[in-house]
């Protein structure tokens, strides 16, 4: 009873080197990722965004692109959240000029994108 | 050939200096020539750590100006004929480490010694950049908490794309942790990030754990580098890494519990 009672008030300080681990891992994943980059990402992600943006109503933070590796395999990896965001009335749009070509980036369309993997 | 060893961190107060003091001492011991070089301009403490405050004459900043010679700056250790201090200046022109300058005073001191030992002052600005640039091999000195574990990340990523190395396309520089300040009883209880944690985070090979330990302050307060106190636990955790610097294979103490003596066991004591 007293036992439990003292795991229950001394948990959070028990694990704080588990949470340290954690957190430290979920950062350095984001700034490594930023860190090997290519340069042309902020500008194809600026891109990206514009055109999305004519169909449905995005804010910046809901467009992310990343860089990563799966294997031998560089991926270029786009994730859009819409999920809540308005839809836009499609209309004809052609004004705005279509992106330039960003250089090849070889996919492998075999293997499973690492962010469909299980678990 | 003489190798050049950088001790850097990115993050300050982690023991950069108390580590280069130490590892400089540690190899001198060894019998390998070597000078310990203070890269931090304008914050000079590693003369303090060495016990040699009171024989700075000329600096390096003198020596890359042209106003002194190497061997009028050089500070030999009186406990040890191997070893040398190069002391920094106290200058507030932070762009007085100039790259062709450091370049040329390292040629130069690597015809006389087998290691030159570069304690980078903490930052990514100028003066570790400096330190770091001509590093055959870095120590990356690291303290088992957050903020020094994301910061090592970061100079570990630096020592990759901005060494020299990394620009000419040589070999990369061969990276090493050093981790200082930690305590088995913290880890023990959850309270701290243990070295298989950091070892994972990190993922570059470990050199030594250094046990935090109340002899450190006590060797900097009285100008002696840890190693030469025999009876340390630091001093021999740093005696340890040096000898697997140089390919020795030695296990790792402090990182588990000690085992319990006879007569302790006996009694039924921890």
């Amino acid at each position: 009873m007293i036992t439990r009672f003292l795991d229950l008030l001394f948990a959070d300080r028990r694990n704080s080197a588990g949470i340290a681990k954690d957190r430290l891992k979920i950062v350095l994943a984001h700034e490594r990722a930023s860190r090997d980059a290519p340069e042309f990402l902020p500008a194809l992600q600026k891109d990206l965004l514009a055109v999305v943006a004519r169909y449905v109503e995005i804010r910046d933070d809901m467009l992310r692109v990343n860089v990563g590796r799966s294997g031998d395999t560089s991926l270029l990896e786009i994730n859009v959240e819409i999920d809540g965001a308005n839809v836009k009335p499609v209309r004809n749009v052609s004004a705005a000029e279509p992106p330039k070509p960003a250089p090849r980036i070889a996919v492998d369309r075999g293997s499973p994108v690492p962010w469909a993997e299980p678990g | 050939m003489a190798k050049i060893i950088v001790l850097t961190s990115g993050k300050g107060g982690v023991g950069k200096t108390t580590s280069a003091a130490a590892i400089a001492a540690a190899l001198a011991l060894r019998g390998k020539r070597t000078v310990v070089i203070d890269f931090d301009v304008g914050l000079r403490n590693l003369d303090l750590i060495m016990g040699c405050e009171r024989r700075v004459v000329f600096d390096f900043i003198n020596v890359i100006n042209g106003d002194a010679k190497l061997n009028q700056a050089l500070i030999k250790d009186k406990r040890n004929d191997n070893l040398y201090i190069f002391p920094t200046s106290q200058t507030r022109d932070k762009d007085a480490l100039k790259r062709d300058g450091v370049e040329r005073v390292l040629e130069e001191l690597k015809e006389d010694f087998d290691y030159i030992v570069c304690d980078s002052p903490a930052g990514i600005e100028h003066g570790a950049i400096t330190a770091l640039y001509f590093a055959d091999s870095a120590i990356i000195v690291t303290n088992p908490e957050v903020s020094s574990v994301r910061d090592s990340d970061r100079i570990i990523g630096i020592l990759a794309s901005k060494s020299r190395r990394a620009e000419h396309n040589l070999e990369p520089v061969d990276v090493h942790l050093l981790l200082t300040r930690y305590s088995l009883e913290r880890v023990k209880r959850g309270e701290m990030l243990s070295v298989e944690d950091v070892n994972e985070i990190l993922s570059i090979p470990l050199l030594g754990v250094i046990p935090e330990s109340e002899s450190v302050l006590r060797a900097s307060n009285t100008g002696t580098p840890i190693v030469f106190d025999q009876e340390s636990p630091a001093g021999r955790a740093y005696v340890d890494a040096v000898a697997r610097f140089l390919g020795e294979q030695r296990e790792m103490r402090f990182t588990k519990p000690e085992r319990r003596s006879f007569f302790r066991a006996l009694l039924g004591k921890a």
